[in-house]
């Protein structure tokens, strides 16, 4: 192939949209904090008096996994990394959370209830014991997955290991984490996991006002991710992002280092995960591989798929829909959920790839009776993603 | 002595099963660049197929034989169906093309479950298959081991004549080199595609059946294997059969070696760490085609 044929691997055809400034019109940053303002009167105020303690608690779980699809739009819809070992940093956060948990359940001195159960161990091992102080396991929680992420990443992404190679390496990284806790059934707890956990910095966790305080935390905290991800997203990094994700190559010429472009979505995603985790473990009271393993995993990105992958709200509402109808449907009729997924997958990934959020887009459109820019970023297909 | 060779034995014997169900993806990936997470869903349709058979034909042995051809061809079939369906819409999306196929090995483990119900089912192996062989040394080899490896080096020296030597496979070899080029040289590369992807998919009807000779039979027997698989075609390159080959048995040596030295968990995050050391070395894989594209 001469240069002088247009590969139509790297000529993208699609216009480049005019690039906004930093700080935006006026107007769409009213918008924003209206939105978000909107956001947290609808977590604060209404979810918490027009649900049970049970469905409250419920919704806390979902929105610890809308706040892993945030980190999984910056990384995937952003950044074009599909990445398919988001738990192993979902469970990173969440085993260092549960580990400060367990210790603190036990009282100083004493080793974790499992642990005497299993009995082959005298006393504590040395890799448990900085997390009895939460100055290290809270820190941890979030630092932990950013870290091997950071280390994963950098190795991977500097030799330009990329598209269906990375995928497959993230889902490597799921499957070998998942067969390590199982492994080492008498320091982590094996196929149980960590489950059983009283008590959260002194509170008791079987109190529903405590679990109500749980959920605003959660809740708050998702709203600070996704203050984070649009700041990332309408900076001009994230037009680098974007960029990188289009034409890696094109981004290279013009000097930036792609690599580190992308490192810095996916540690971010990492240390969203991590945070998700962690916070996962006093909604739920039980952290073990089967909530972080394959499945698991490629679960997180349905939501962010169904969603609308390059939006900012697309994953978030898309991860508690997709949660939200698996706790509705997979109680009654187990089979027919597993049925509804796969034809989630299948019909949103081939035939709706900008998810729900393109539906939106096109009903905009039709209103204006011109393209105009969408607020949170548009996602452009390549005629041929990262050819391999 | 004896130990080393028994370990050894028991790393080519992995590796035998890595490579029958790798070289299927190998195929597929090489030539289109999708990855089918429902390969390992076509794996377990070639062992639901060996047990089908055995309750029709009831000699273990014969049924095996039968199950052979069958299971190739209805994992073919799938393969073909799917490919015709999703698959041949998404070659621009490659990405896309892996989650595609994830919901589709999802249906198809549900299919499984409604049809055969949800616990395992176990074949009986054939006679002939079940002792093992003394090896002078006081060296001895399992019998149904030493058919897979003998039904995984028959697979591959099939599938090297098959490209080498046949029309068909000229043109794979030429559409994996430069599908531009080959189409604009008269060859229907939509149709080689359908074709790769019968004998790929196929292929993964014959692991299926093998496997029915390992373990018992059940609709996610196929998720457990098909990472491996995928992670031998990544080390391995593309576009050539013998990374395949040499990095099917590494992986097994290796995943024994690590066994026997520490533990099951520990053997397989030590494969994964030398396996992203290795990609540092090699980022395309062992093997690969040289082109002058930039991607």
């Amino acid at each position: 192939m001469t240069a002088v044929v247009r590969d139509p691997v790297t000529a993208d055809p699609a216009p480049i949209p005019p690039s906004r400034p930093t700080a935006g019109p006026s107007r769409h940053r009213f918008r924003a904090a209206a939105g978000f303002a909107f956001g947290a009167a609808l977590l604060f105020a209404v979810a918490p008096l027009a649900l049970s303690d049970f469905r409250l608690s419920l919704l806390a779980k979902y929105l610890c996994v809308a706040m892993v699809a945030v980190g999984i739009g910056l990384a995937w819809g952003r950044g074009g990394m599909l990445t398919l070992g988001q738990g192993v940093f979902f469970g990173l956060g969440g085993y260092a959370m549960a580990m400060h948990l367990k210790l603190a359940d036990a009282g100083p001195g004493n080793m974790p209830d499992f642990m005497l159960l299993y009995g082959q161990l005298d006393e504590l091992p040395l890799w448990w014991r900085p997390f009895a102080s939460p100055w290290f396991a809270l820190p941890a929680t979030v630092l932990l997955p950013m870290a091997v992420a950071f280390v994963l990443g950098s190795l991977v992404f500097r030799r330009r290991v990329r598209g269906a190679y990375f995928a497959i390496l993230s889902q490597a990284l799921a499957a070998a984490m998942v067969i390590l806790l199982i492994g080492q059934q008498g320091t982590t707890g094996g196929t149980n996991g960590l489950t059983d956990i009283q008590g959260f910095f002194g509170y008791d966790l079987d109190d529903p006002v405590n679990q109500r305080m749980v959920y605003f935390i959660i809740a708050g905290t998702l709203l600070a991710l996704l203050a984070l991800a649009r700041h990332l997203i309408q900076s001009r990094y994230g037009e680098l992002l974007v960029a990188v994700r289009d034409s890696e190559e094109r981004v290279r010429f013009l000097g930036y280092d792609p690599a580190t472009v992308k490192l810095v979505a996916y540690v971010v995603a990492a240390g969203m995960a991590g945070l998700a985790g962690a916070l996962f473990v006093p909604a739920v009271g039980i952290i073990s591989p089967a909530l972080i393993g394959i499945v698991p995993s490629i679960e997180f990105v349905i939501g962010v798929a169904v969603g609308g992958r390059a939006t900012l709200l697309g994953p978030v509402l898309g991860a508690v829909a997709v949660a939200w109808a698996r706790t509705a449907l997979s109680e009654r009729f187990p089979g027919t959920w597993t049925y509804l997924q796969g034809l989630l997958f299948v019909v949103v990934v081939a035939f709706l790839p900008g998810g729900l959020a393109s539906l939106v887009g096109l009903a905009r459109r039709r209103d204006d009776g011109a393209a105009r820019p969408r607020r949170f970023g548009r996602l452009r297909l390549r005629r041929r993603e990262e050819s391999a | 002595m004896t130990v080393l060779f028994g370990q050894l034995f028991t790393g080519v014997s992995i590796g035998a099963v890595l490579l029958l169900i790798a070289l299927g993806l190998a195929l597929t990936f090489g030539q289109m660049g999708v990855i089918n997470m429902a390969h390992g869903e076509f794996i377990m349709a070639g062992a639901y197929t060996t047990y089908v058979l055995q309750q029709v034909i009831t000699a273990a042995g014969w049924s095996l034989l039968v199950a052979l051809p069958v299971a190739f061809v209805v994992a073919g079939a799938m393969g073909v169906l799917l490919e015709f369906l999703l698959i041949r819409r998404l070659y621009a999306r490659p990405l896309d093309t892996l989650l595609v196929t994830w919901g589709v090995s999802l249906i198809l483990q549900q299919l499984a479950r409604d049809i055969f119900g949800s616990p395992n089912v176990q074949t009986r192996a054939p006679e002939l298959l079940t002792g093992n062989i003394g090896l002078p040394g006081g060296i001895t080899v399992a019998n149904n081991r030493l058919f897979i490896l003998a039904l995984a080096g028959g697979a591959v020296v099939a599938l090297t004549v098959a490209l080498r030597f046949t029309p068909l496979g000229r043109r794979i070899r030429a559409v994996v080199q430069n599908r531009d080029l080959a189409a604009v040289s008269g060859i229907a590369t939509a149709r080689v595609d359908r074709m790769t992807f019968f004998i790929g998919s196929g292929l993964a009807g014959i692991a299926g059946v093998a496997l029915t000779l390992l373990g018992p039979i059940g609709p996610t027997m196929g998720t457990n294997l098909i990472i491996d698989a995928f992670l031998v075609v990544v080390v391995g390159g593309i576009g050539q059969l013998k990374g395949t080959v040499i990095v099917a048995f590494a992986l097994g040596v290796l995943q024994a070696a690590g066994e026997y030295l520490t533990t099951l968990s520990v053997a397989k995050v030590m494969v994964f760490i030398a396996i992203v050391a290795f990609l540092q070395w090699r980022p395309q894989g062992m093997f690969t085609l040289r082109t002058r594209s930039l991607a």
